[in-house]
């Protein structure tokens, strides 16, 4: 079993028996599809949650939201995964500091990146079938194709599968 | 790829260097008075790094670290962070309360941490504000221990809008003495891209692009 790792703004997919993880999740997102079928699962490390907060032309797609999350479903898509059978969950959005630092915009990026995934995912009619964000700790993840299971690890906290 | 940062040369890189030193020095200084102790500043380094470098670089993104993290705003503006590894903040606390701290951070612990992060961060802000000729205003510095990945992710979410790399200014800030030995604290000063420009006009050195 191999394990493929993906950076912020950044994609991979990979197929049974391989896993996928991203490490460090803060206020980014670990946004994972999954084809139960083919066996076949994905993984974009969201930063933002609007191109639209881009203030150059020319981006990379993962960053954000809006644009990574169809990224991921377009390269699931070409690997051979069906739209019909992909389920999508999705880590992090964490608020790693406590408000009252100031810039509460800036601050508050973990649930409007939390809230960016959920509209984008449903904008393209993937079923998000569970999710494990918020709070105020990072979190690494791992989506592990041979069952599509998304372990979430976090430090002091027991590992969790959902 | 997005390309939203400054092309810097030698000379800018130097300049940087000069802000950072002046900066970071003075952070060294009121550590010094806070601990009662000699500590060490390392020469500043800047580099421009991608982001996922940046992560690797404060010890790779699930290394657990202490960091506080002030956003500031003004005629420039940026993040700055002072990040000290796990096993040297406990040095730390022990270093100044005298208690060792074996089942976790108490709170007292945190508000060792996050005392040391305002003094770091204050004199470093208030150095460069003089430096610069710029007002700065610095938000309430806040604490976190977690994993480095996660906290230096989140202080780069606003740099992302423009760019996927950072332009980095960074100082290793070390108390001296056996009772905090061990690795060595950092001072990473992150300017918004759109921020190099006025630094450099109000140090009278030219930027293009």
């Amino acid at each position: 079993m191999a394990n493929a790792r993906v950076g912020i703004a950044e994609a991979a997919v990979v197929r049974n028996p391989d896993s996928v993880t991203t490490l460090g999740l803060g206020s980014c997102i670990g946004v994972a599809m999954f084809d139960s079928v083919n066996r076949i699962g994905g993984l974009v490390h969201v930063m933002l949650p609007s191109s639209s907060l881009s203030k150059t032309k020319d981006f990379n797609a993962g960053k954000f939201a809006d644009t990574g999350v169809p990224l991921l479903l377009d390269m699931m898509l070409k690997a051979g995964a069906s739209k019909a059978r992909i389920v999508a969950k999705i880590a992090g959005g964490a608020q790693m500091f406590a408000i009252g630092g100031g810039g509460d915009s800036v601050l508050r990026i973990g649930p409007q990146n939390t809230d960016a995934c959920k509209a984008a995912l449903k904008k393209l009619g993937i079923p998000l079938i569970a999710e494990e964000t918020g709070g105020n700790h990072g979190r690494t993840v791992e989506l592990f194709c041979d069952s599509g299971e998304y372990e979430i690890r976090a430090i002091g906290k027991e590992k969790k599968r959902i | 790829m997005s390309n939203g940062m400054p092309r810097l040369d030698a000379m800018h890189l130097d300049v940087l260097r000069e802000v950072g030193n002046i900066g970071a020095g003075n952070a060294a200084s009121a550590l010094s008075g806070l601990l009662g102790t000699r500590v060490d500043m390392k020469v500043t380094r800047v580099m421009s790094m991608p982001f996922n470098e940046i992560v690797d670089f404060a010890g790779g993104a699930e290394t657990p670290v202490a960091t506080v993290y002030t956003r500031f705003d003004g005629s420039i503006a940026g993040n700055i962070l002072f990040v000290i590894g796990i096993d040297q903040a406990m040095a730390l606390i022990r270093h100044v309360t005298g208690a060792v701290e074996d089942d976790g951070i108490s709170e007292m612990g945190f508000s060792v941490l996050q005392e040391t992060g305002n003094i770091v961060i204050g004199s470093c802000m208030t150095a460069m504000s003089d430096f610069l000729g710029f007002e700065l205003l610095p938000s309430v510095p806040t604490l976190a221990v977690d994993m480095a990945g996660a906290i230096l992710s989140f202080s780069l979410s606003e740099i992302g809008r423009s760019a996927d790399e950072a332009i980095m200014i960074d100082a290793g800030i070390t108390p001296e003495g056996a009772s905090l030995s061990g690795g060595s604290g950092r001072l990473f000063l992150l300017p918004d891209p759109e921020s190099f420009g006025r630094m450099f006009a109000a140090l009278g050195v030219r930027i293009d692009g």
